[in-house]
């Protein structure tokens, strides 16, 4: 009875082998997807514009084994249709296969020589093929049959005749063993147990699970029932046996959970030695495997026949909960989540070693998980730490409980930690569980604060798309990204303290009135356009931007932050630089705005001992004052001294009754006009810093405090919020004056612009209007997070001194706001996601990803007049 | 920007048959970004003066990409003085307006150009380092020179004087002509910003106005370098005998720290040589090429490699197998690609070079695996507070075999007598070590990762103060 149809793993590297015109691209097409195909006769097309072109067999199969490993590199099913009846052949499509832990697997098309031929006499191009190349083909086939296993297929399918060929109707893909996708949990997630049976019932019972001996029923029964709390199930990282006190229990009862379907089991290497053990063969007794071996002298051959079983059908390694866990022994590199090989499960029992020895006789680790990227948070065991600590969100969860450390468990998705200390010391560890001595202040880091005290170059440069909440990818440009490697190099602050960059903010539309670019119409008609009912409007400060980043004192700073010797807080421009070039005032500075925070009580209210604000810093002239010398200063100084020389060289033209002079000196003299208005206007935002005293905070998001953000709450919120603690230092800060629109109430808007009208016309910069709530919900688009609508005189320092001049508006006008709107919504999504992960304690390189990228997207031109 | 030309030669309308202007007249002419308008505020027989008038239209300016390019400071696009001032746009304009009067031809009165004239100029407003500045260079080509200086803000009186003065010439007997190519080549040359008209044929022309006045100017050396500076970004030619004269290419000491010299953008980490005098640059540079001769290294990295001037040194050394050279800004890069000529370079010579663009203070696995790294010249451009990172990147990750770093000795800074105490030679320096302080940190960089150290005075030694730059050579 010839099969229908044939059982594969859904990742595998297929290989037809057959001589030509055995049927194989007939075979592979009716059966698999045409993208799943990667024939040597279209590689040879490709690089040849000839099927038959012989000479290009070698730059053909190249292509062919490229795409290849493309595709298996990206986890793809991948049928290789050639005639692969070399061995030689072969060898590199294997070597493929392991070099991305995927199973190979061979299906032969064994079919007559005169079947194959007839066929391809009847084909046109396969005309030239001489008579011995079948046969010849066909040999080489016959006498691979035998070496296919050792070749390293795990599953071969002959297919004897056409007959057998065409039987074939369908391809079973099985999920592998370690794809447990769809079990979504919850879990407590298990550390080594090595044979300590009382901390484990004390660890199972303090997570509320039911432990029960009873007599045995019959042979399968083992004597312990569980019961689990609602719909939870352990899950045990192996090691369950050797060195301890009791490893036969230990088996007993996770067996029994796992029988009962209340527990999951992967093996670990002294698990593996049991079963090899049991298998008959040589195992040394070191490492407490002589206690377990004595241990289960006593136990009844029955019971060694079901470990043996049990160990038997472990899986390597768990992808669980939608590919979102891993679990393993001794942990998972990404791209060998979910795949099998045999390099797969050594690394799932053993981890990653150097090959080198220590000073104790023991493999030199290495901690793979430094280097890890993937999205999939990974728990394992196998090295005993003293305490777990997630690094790249990778955590190991031994605690040496045999080594009279603790059993731990993780609890998932919870991400709890529950433990319970060992009775006593069973076994003296050979290598302490604290490694090499570190520095103090170092030692006082978490180990991802050590870790990211230096980021990957690799993580930021070359065109990088970046996943957030708001925007389903922000994609950031190589070229971009290398101007902001630049920036970020030679004048940001360490990036520790980079949590958040703000966004850029687009103005209003132009408005169509004389004598003026921007009005807040145009803004409120943005906000109703996009649906919203009320906007909030807040007095816009002309100072610099400034992120706070501040904790209570050193020591949180340290512990949240991770830096050390830098004081408590930052404050940092839009560009990441450091705000303050002096220690001194830097420090009276933080320390003044601790002290407000304290008065407000802001630490125990916000249960934090840290914050992120953020902010404008006045006068403009504090961080800007070099800049206003060069450029805006000095542009007023040109004018004011040019300016009335040509009136007046004009003047005595004019009075000789030159024709046209009249015009020209009107013109100019409005010049000089201008340039005086220029002059005044940056002048009102200039005031001498010497001290502490000369500066001004006003802070207008509150941004982030311990484990959470503020993007859920409205404007009106964050208003109030400040205010009250502006209240308690009214030297040093300002609240933000502002008011609630309704945008569909006349007299609000009215009173609005007016309000408007009235600041600028003081020589305020204008106005900010931003939606009620930080981020609108129930919309398809995301919404702009404010825009500013700026006024007249301030203006002159943006668009320059003559801009109001006849003939000058008129062009500016012609301003597109899309390219920078679309920008801010582009960076704003990104200063939330960092901001977000962070709060979340995600490692430094995916927060610094998501700032590199808002300061890469600066770099975009964009008219920075707007 | 306004320029005056008065003479009281009788009769003094003449100026009107040498100009080919008018005197009766407005007249104006459409000129680069804008307009040039020529009038007489008087014109008698005693005394007679021609305006020029130029109006730079600024939002033509920036339309027709003819204004500073805002490297640095984006706004800077928008909002700047070139409407004020005296600058390439009035030479440009100068030359259109005043044609015949510059090439020395008058049709209706053939023996004016050749008389001397009593002359007296105006320039509102004219860009100079100083007064002294504009004394001399005006000085020995025979004026009587006057100038007055503007306030930066007059509300602000501690900001001082702006680089602005009104400029008054005065000469007793002297050809229009030559007055006009005075101008002409030495307004670009004060204004010192970037000649956005020019040309091949336009930077030929000038040093053509220059031919005969030049060449005995005791600024010669200066008016040429300042002038040939930024006809380099438009002419390759010029450019290429710039990198073969390498003594023309950058300013004394003294400009470079002048707060006039605005024209160098804060941005260019590989650029921030400007502060030495070349000599002590090339000096630098030699000795840590010598070092890696004396070290045989094989394999090596640049990193901060600027424009490439340790590579060329560099890729002459046999032994020199492979250069990895590294900057962190994307300009200074294409500025090294182009000086290197990298394109052009036979395919033996390209294998030996790799540049691309990279970070001291990020983890890069393509340092590893190198005999030598030079530093020349980068850490005093990072904060103090990174310089743990940078030891990481390079001593702890990239482990070459040796490094060498060089910084400038503080020490020395008390013989540059421009230089305040306390003042930094860069304005993007942001420390300057003195030797104790270098050793110091050299010293413990070695010893936390298993290197030796020695640490020596890097260019000529001044008694007591050691030498301008110091070197660090770690070896493993």
């Amino acid at each position: 009875m010839p099969l229908t149809s044939l059982k594969l793993p859904e990742l595998s590297l297929v290989l037809l082998i057959g001589s030509s015109g055995a049927g194989k691209s007939t075979f592979a097409r009716r059966l698999f997807q045409a993208t799943e195909i990667v024939s040597s006769d279209q590689c040879r097309a490709l690089v040849a514009d000839d099927e038959n072109d012989q000479s290009a067999t070698p730059e053909a199969f190249a292509l062919l084994h490229y795409l290849v490993g493309l595709r298996l590199k990206r986890g793809l099913l991948t049928v290789v249709d050639a005639t692969n009846v070399q061995p030689e052949a072969r060898k590199t499509l294997v070597q493929l296969a392991r070099d991305y832990h995927v199973l190979p697997t061979a299906i032969i098309l064994d079919v007559p020589d005169r079947v194959a031929e007839d066929r391809n006499r009847a084909r046109a191009e396969r005309q030239h093929l001489g008579r011995h190349v079948v046969p010849q083909q066909r040999q080489q086939l016959r006498r691979s049959l035998k070496t296919l296993r050792q070749e390293g297929f795990r599953h071969v399918y002959h297919l004897h005749g056409p007959e057998e060929v065409d039987a074939v109707q369908t391809i079973i893909r099985d999920p592998l063993y370690s794809n447990r996708k769809a079990d979504t949990g919850p879990f407590d997630i298990i550390g080594d147990v090595h044979g300590c049976y009382h901390e484990l019932v004390a660890l199972l019972t303090q997570m509320g699970y039911g432990v029960h001996a009873e007599l045995a029923q019959d042979t399968r029964d083992l004597g312990v029932r569980v019961t689990a709390p609602a719909g939870r199930r352990a899950l045990f990282l192996g090691d369950l046996v050797d060195r301890g006190p009791a490893s036969p229990q230990v088996l007993r009862l996770v067996m029994s959970m796992v029988q009962g379907g209340q527990a999951l089991c992967v093996p670990g290497n002294h698990d593996i030695k049991l079963l090899r053990y049991l298998n008959g063969k040589q195992v040394a007794e070191k490492h407490g495997f002589a206690e377990t071996v004595a241990q289960l002298a006593t136990e009844s051959e029955t019971f060694k026949s079901q470990v043996r079983q049990f160990l038997d059908g472990l899986v390597s390694h768990y992808v669980l909960d939608g590919g979102k866990l891993v679990v393993a022994h001794a942990g998972m590199r990404e791209e060998m989540q979910g795949r099998g090989s045999g390099a797969v499960r050594a690394f799932a029992l053993f981890g990653e070693t150097t090959g080198e020895i220590d000073e104790f006789g023991l493999p030199v680790r290495y901690n793979w998980a430094s280097e890890y990227r993937g999205r999939a948070t990974v728990v394992y065991g196998h090295t005993p730490v003293p305490e777990p600590e997630w690094l790249n969100n990778t955590i190991d969860i031994d605690t040496g409980c045999v080594f009279g450390g603790r059993l731990t468990a993780l609890r998932y998705p919870e991400r709890e930690l529950v433990a319970v200390p060992a009775a006593q010391v069973y076994c003296e560890p050979v290598r302490p569980l604290r490694p090499a001595e570190v520095a103090a202040d170092v030692a006082q880091l978490t180990a991802q604060q050590q870790h990211d005290d230096l980021l990957d170059i690799r993580d930021v440069t070359g065109k990088q798309m970046i996943k957030t909440r708001l925007l389903p990818s922000v994609t950031i440009r190589e070229e971009n990204a290398a101007a902001a490697l630049e920036v970020m190099s030679r004048f940001a602050l360490n990036p520790k303290w980079l949590l958040y960059l703000p966004p850029t903010m687009s103005p209003s539309e132009t408005s169509a009135l004389p004598d003026l670019l921007e009005h807040p119409a145009e803004a409120f008609d943005y906000f109703r356009r996009q649906g919203l009912e009320r906007v909030v409007c807040e007095e816009k400060h002309m100072g610099s931007r400034v992120v706070v980043v501040l904790a209570r004192d050193e020591n949180a700073a340290r512990r949240r932050f991770g830096v050390v010797g830098e004081g408590p807080g930052k404050c940092y421009t839009r560009t990441g630089r450091n705000f303050f070039t002096e220690a001194a005032l830097e420090a009276a500075f933080l320390t003044r705005l601790q002290e407000a925070l304290t008065a407000a009580d802001f630490w125990e209210r916000f249960q934090t001992d840290w914050l992120c604000l953020d902010a404008e810093l006045l006068p403009w002239s504090a961080k800007a004052q070099e800049l206003i010398k060069s450029q805006y200063a000095a542009v007023a100084a040109a004018a004011t001294a040019a300016l009335p020389e040509a009136v007046a060289v004009l003047s005595q033209a004019s009075s000789r009754g030159l024709d046209g002079v009249e015009a020209l000196l009107a013109r100019t003299s409005a010049r000089q006009t201008a340039a005086e208005h220029y002059a005044a206007a940056y002048r009102r935002y200039c005031w001498p810093v010497e001290s502490l005293a000369d500066l001004r905070l006003a802070p207008f998001h509150l941004l982030a405090t311990e484990g959470r953000t503020y993007f859920d709450k409205d404007h009106a919120w964050h208003m109030e919020t400040l205010r009250g603690i502006c209240r308690h230092d009214e030297a040093l800060l300002r609240a933000t004056p502002y008011r609630v629109v309704n945008l569909h109430q006349i007299t609000d808007v009215e009173a609005a612009t007016q309000w408007w009208a009235d600041l600028t016309a003081a020589g305020g910069e204008g106005m900010v209007v931003k939606p009620y709530d930080f981020i609108p919900g129930g919309r398809q688009h995301l919404v702009q997070p404010a825009l500013k609508c700026r006024g007249r005189e301030y203006l002159r320092i943006i668009y320059g001194p003559d801009y109001l001049l006849p003939g000058n508006l008129e062009r500016l006008r012609e301003r597109a706001v899309k390219a920078k709107r679309n920008l801010a919504l582009r960076e704003f999504a990104l200063g939330v996601e960092g901001l977000e992960r962070f709060v979340a304690g995600a490692p430094l390189r995916e927060v610094h990803q998501c700032v590199f990228g808002v300061l890469a997207l600066e770099s975009e031109a964009v008219d920075p007049r707007l | 920007m306004l320029l005056t030309i008065t003479t009281t030669h009788q009769p003094a309308t003449d100026l009107g048959y040498l100009l080919h202007k008018n005197p009766s007249r407005l007249q104006t002419l459409d000129v680069a970004a804008g307009q040039a308008h020529v009038f007489y505020p008087e014109a008698t027989a005693e005394r007679c003066t021609a305006a020029l008038l130029l109006t730079i239209d600024p939002v033509a300016l920036v339309r027709s990409h003819r204004g500073p390019a805002g490297e640095g400071f984006a706004l800077e696009q928008y909002v700047n003085d070139r409407p004020y001032v005296a600058s390439s746009f009035l030479s440009a304009a100068l030359a259109k307006a005043f044609n015949t009067a510059m090439n020395g031809t008058c049709k209706d009165r053939p023996e004016l150009p050749d008389t001397l004239l009593p002359l007296m100029a105006t320039v509102a407003v004219m860009p100079a380092a100083s007064a002294e500045q504009l004394q001399r260079l005006f000085g020995p080509l025979g004026y009587e020179v006057e100038t007055e200086a503007h306030p930066l803000d007059p509300t602000v009186p501690e900001w001082g004087n702006s680089r602005y003065f009104t400029l008054r010439l005065r000469h007793a007997g002297l050809r229009l002509q030559d007055l006009l190519s005075h101008l002409y080549v030495l307004i670009p040359v004060l204004d010192n910003n970037k000649h956005y008209w020019i040309g091949k044929a336009e930077a030929e022309k000038l040093l053509h106005r220059g031919g005969e006045w030049l060449p005995r100017h005791p600024e010669r050396e200066f008016i040429t370098r300042r002038y040939l500076r930024f006809s380099a970004y438009v002419n390759p030619t010029l450019e290429r005998l710039l990198s073969n004269e390498e003594d023309l290419t950058d300013d004394t000491i003294e400009l470079a720290l002048s707060p006039a010299a605005n024209a160098a953008p804060a941005t260019e980490l590989g650029a921030g040589e400007a502060a030495d005098t070349l000599s002590l640059h090339d000096l630098r540079l030699d000795r840590v090429a010598e070092e890696i001769r004396r070290l045989g290294a094989k394999r090596v990295l640049d990193l901060g490699c600027g424009e490439g001037k340790l590579v060329r040194r560099l890729l002459q050394l046999p032994h020199v197998e492979h250069i990895l050279a590294l900057d962190v800004s994307w300009r200074e890069l294409e500025r090294a690609q182009q000086r290197l000529h990298v394109a052009e370079m036979p395919p033996r010579q390209r294998e030996r070079l790799t540049l691309a663009q990279g970070s001291v203070l990020y983890h890069d696995p393509r340092l590893a695996g190198y005999d030598a790294a030079a530093v020349v010249e980068v850490i005093e451009h990072l904060d103090e507070s990174r310089l743990a990172t940078f030891e990481q990147v390079v001593f702890a990750r990239a482990r070459p075999g040796v490094v060498l770093v060089t910084t400038p000795n503080a020490d020395y800074n008390q013989h540059y007598e421009t230089l305040a105490a306390g003042q930094f030679r860069h304005q993007d320096h942001r420390f300057e070590w003195t030797q104790a302080q270098f050793t110091a940190w050299a010293g413990g960089v070695a010893e936390r990762h298993g290197y030796r150290v020695r640490v020596e005075p890097l260019g000529p030694v001044m008694a007591g103060l050691g030498a301008p730059s110091q070197l660090a050579v770690f070896e493993r």
